[in-house]
């Protein structure tokens, strides 16, 4: 074996060390961001998933009025955390249309019953169809769509009290 | 006072530790000798001492002691007791505890017992033992102390979630720690024999029983969780090349290349410094792995117990131990001659070559394991998966295999081909009309089909060395190496048979219809709602019928948990000799009907008998070469006694030389 080749092995293994240390240092983002965001909603026709709220297809999207767009689904516990800022967020006379993901009539209907309805519609996504084109990965996540029906902006997770301003700043620059 | 007994103990084994270190080292020295002498009675206490800390925490688990934080996180008074004191280890502070543990008691036995390397090789392996146990004890008292106490005691424990308590997971982690620690023990060796330039057939036969039972439990780890992913994530798939998995296939391809070149080192005296590498490559390789898991930094349908401040602590351990060694190996390795030549054509030509595509294959593995982490320092994200893995890394094992077959018929130094003319034609043989014939049968895949044309000469041959031999005077080590090349072969066509011919069925059924996968008649009967503790389940009745045999009835789940809200798949199996039907139960469509998943797999259960039978192999292999031992031993005292009586017969004085 010649000498340098001897001292291959710990050149490499340095540079791993280099690399995983680098890596341990960085904030790890749990969160997975849309590459949909800025680009328009794909072409889709929810049915309803409830009885007396209509279904979501995306022309609903594009009369002009920025609107919340909420990915969530009856069993999901963070959703229930989210409720009543939903509620708060209608309250202040923004439009929520709602997805929900795997879900049964019965149980949207028990959800709606239980912790209150913020929403103007909601549509049936059955397969994650239309949470995986617009590039949501969970429940919940809250997309901000213009009055062209382009997607703006994308909040992971529940939407705590304090995102309720945010989202409604977001919702006026997308009126502008 | 009980936590606090093993929390001194284990300061104490720690101190031990560092004994063992600075007298190991010191003894490298002429004039230390009183210090050398104390580094064998060290690394047994320390053994001791470690294995008192780990009783004292299964008693606090036993009795369900709740002002020790570990308990009352991990426990609950009212577990069965098998899973009390599977909590002692199922959570992280008591399996770094156990791991160190089991490391321990290990270099306590080979300071014990092990005698036929000279005294100083042993004392630099003693020493390398007691740095590597000094991270870890630095690691459980600095960072994650097992016995923590709590300010208040817990009124009750909060570990009485079901989910984990399942028998599989209870011996999951004491499986891979055995392992682990078998390669620390020949990582420990190899520091020792590189620091004292004694690469020598000794040393590789004192280091092969370690490397023989680390990868026995290595196999059987692997196996086991290939067929719990198999089992429980209801895709069907037996190999996903998700991170956790690669972490442990790494170590195992290490482990594999060490068996074989440590059987050359000790066999004939050739491959010493490449033998060395791969003691501490092996090492290194589970340390990776531990490190790849427990820090999250990759991403992994695993991802469990992630902690960047462990994961640094690992890492910074990793540094120490892994670097120092192979800068002990780059400036050593060139001072260690080259040993023994050999011809290319030998077994130990076939040996090395298969040696270096084992490793090329662990490179390719964990290129494609750490690349995603490459990538994201440059800002991107990218998941490596089977379409690089597997064509990939074929180009290498098929090579391999081919030689796998041929090597053990070839002779130790220097052979010729025509020697094995015969053999060779046969298996040549086999192989074309088995290729001829799947050829003509059926169109399948270049990677099965070589996988199926492979594994039956290599079965036959795995045979051949036995031709000739009374079998009752073969040696246990080669029946070993005979068991366990059959059951590469049998994993082998497992595998590709899985891949050629699984026939897959996926139907939107409504209650009492009737659908058909390679000769089954699956009906599915209807649909059920059932609970368990912390789940509500949809349970398909389905009734499969194989031509005109007997029913069977399945009942595949589709499980909702509520503590944490999660989905999964129960998938349900009927086995056959010659495969399993496989059946998995989907959502129901908008006009009522269920979704229903069928496979057929063509004898996917040999992947795992292939397994066993690869553990099994290493089993004999150990018996074999430690009572060969044992014979050796207790053969050089006898003579030893005979020369003293003979001695004695003729009155000389015998005590003159032993006092010199």
């Amino acid at each position: 074996m010649k000498r340098w080749t001897l001292w291959l092995p710990l050149g490499l293994f340095a540079f791993f060390l280099g690399l995983a240390a680098y890596q341990l240092t960085q904030p790890k983002d749990e969160f997975v961001p849309s590459t949909m965001i800025g680009k328009p909603l794909p072409r889709f026709d929810l049915r309803a998933a409830a009885d007396g709220l209509p279904g979501v297809k995306t022309a609903d999207f594009t009369d002009g009025k920025p609107r919340l767009l909420n990915i969530w689904a009856s069993w999901c516990l963070p959703c229930i955390a989210e409720a009543p800022h939903l509620a708060s967020l209608r309250e202040q006379g923004v439009e929520i249309v709602g997805i929900a993901i795997r879900d049964r009539p019965e149980d949207v209907a028990r959800f709606l019953a239980t912790h209150g309805n913020p929403y103007m519609r909601i549509g049936a996504d059955d397969l994650s169809e239309v949470q995986l084109a617009i590039g949501s990965s969970g429940v919940p996540e809250t997309f901000v769509i213009d009055g062209e029906g382009r997607i703006l902006h994308q909040h992971i997770g529940d939407v705590r009290a304090a995102d309720v301003p945010e989202l409604i700043g977001k919702l006026q620059e997308a009126g502008q | 006072m009980i936590p606090e007994l093993g929390l001194a103990a284990l300061w104490l084994a720690a101190a031990l530790a560092a004994l063992q270190l600075a007298g190991g080292v010191l003894a490298q020295r002429d004039h230390a000798a009183d210090l050398a002498a104390t580094v064998r009675p060290a690394a047994i206490m320390q053994g001791l001492l470690a294995l008192f800390a780990f009783l004292m925490l299964l008693r606090s688990f036993v009795v369900t002691d709740l002002s020790v934080k570990l308990v009352a996180d991990n426990s609950h008074s009212m577990k069965p007791l098998i899973f009390k004191l599977a909590g002692a280890w199922g959570n992280h502070e008591g399996s770094m505890l156990l791991w160190v543990t089991v490391m321990s008691l290990a270099g306590g036995l080979i300071a014990l017992i092990e005698r036929r390397l000279p005294e100083r090789t042993m004392q630099a392996t003693l020493a390398a033992q007691g740095f590597v146990a000094l991270g870890f004890y630095a690691f459980l008292l600095l960072s994650s102390n097992p016995f923590e106490r709590l300010p208040v005691p817990a009124v009750e424990g909060l570990g009485l979630n079901p989910l984990l308590q399942d028998i599989g997971l209870a011996f999951h982690p004491p499986t891979l720690y055995f392992g682990y620690v078998g390669l620390s023990v020949a990582f420990s060796f190899a520091v020792g024999a590189l620091l004292t330039r004694q690469v020598t057939p000794e040393f590789a036969r004192v280091m092969r029983p370690w490397v023989l039972g680390a990868w026995v439990f290595l196999t059987l780890g692997i196996t086991a969780g290939s067929y719990w992913a198999y089992y429980e994530l209801g895709w069907g798939g037996w190999w996903f090349w998700d991170p956790v998995e690669n972490a442990s296939l790494m170590p195992w391809l290490a482990a594999t290349a060490l068996l074989h070149s440590a059987s050359v080192l000790a066999a004939r005296d050739a491959l010493r410094s490449w033998t060395i590498m791969l003691g501490v490559v092996a090492f290194s390789m589970s340390m990776v792995g531990t490190f790849l898991v427990r820090s999250g930094i990759l991403t992994s349908v695993h991802a469990f117990a992630v902690d960047p401040e462990r994961g640094s602590f690992i890492l910074a351990l990793l540094a120490l131990y892994i670097g120092g060694a192979l800068l002990l190996f780059a400036l050593r390795a060139g001072t260690i001659s080259e040993g023994q030549r050999f011809a290319m054509v030998s077994r130990e030509g076939a040996l090395v070559f298969n040696n270096v595509m084992l490793s090329a294959t662990l490179g390719i593995v964990l290129l494609g394991t750490l690349y995603p982490l490459l990538a994201e320092a440059f800002g991107a994200r990218v998941s490596v998966g089977p379409p690089y893995f597997n064509p990939v890394s074929a180009i290498f094992v098929v090579p391999m295999l081919i030689v796998m077959t041929l090597g053990p018929l070839l002779r130790w130094r220097h052979d010729n081909i025509d020697r094995i003319r015969l053999p060779l034609a046969i298996l040549v043989a086999v192989a074309v009309s088995l290729a001829l014939l799947v050829g003509l049968l059926a169109s399948i895949g270049l990677l099965p089909m070589l996988g199926l044309v492979l594994s039956l000469p290599l079965a036959i041959a795995a045979f051949l060395p036995l031709v000739g031999r009374r079998l009752t005077r073969v040696p246990l080590a080669s029946w070993g190496m005979v068991i366990a090349h059959f059951g590469v072969a049998v994993a082998l066509f497992g595998m590709a048979s899985e891949s050629a011919f699984t026939r897959e069925r996926l139907a939107a059924v409504a209650i009492g219809g009737t659908e058909r996968v390679a000769g089954w008649q699956v009906t599915l009967e209807g649909i059920d709602a059932v609970a368990g503790p912390n789940w509500t389940a949809l349970e398909a009745r389905i009734l499969a019928q194989r031509g005109a045999g007997e029913p069977v009835r399945i009942t595949p789940q589709a499980r909702n948990f509520w503590t944490p809200p999660q989905q999964t798949t129960e998938s349900a199996q009927i086995t056959r000799w010659d495969g399993q039907l496989y059946a998995v139960i989907g959502d129901q469509t908008s006009d009522g009907r269920w979704q229903l998943r069928l496979w057929w797999k063509p004898f996917v259960t040999f992947i795992w008998y292939g397994g066993v039978l690869i553990a099994l192999g290493g089993v004999l292999a150990i018996v074999g070469r430690v009572s060969g031992d044992l014979k050796r031993r207790r053969a050089t005292r006898r003579g030893a006694t005979r020369r003293k009586e003979r001695v004695g017969l003729r009155g000389e004085p015998s005590a003159a030389g032993d006092t010199a």
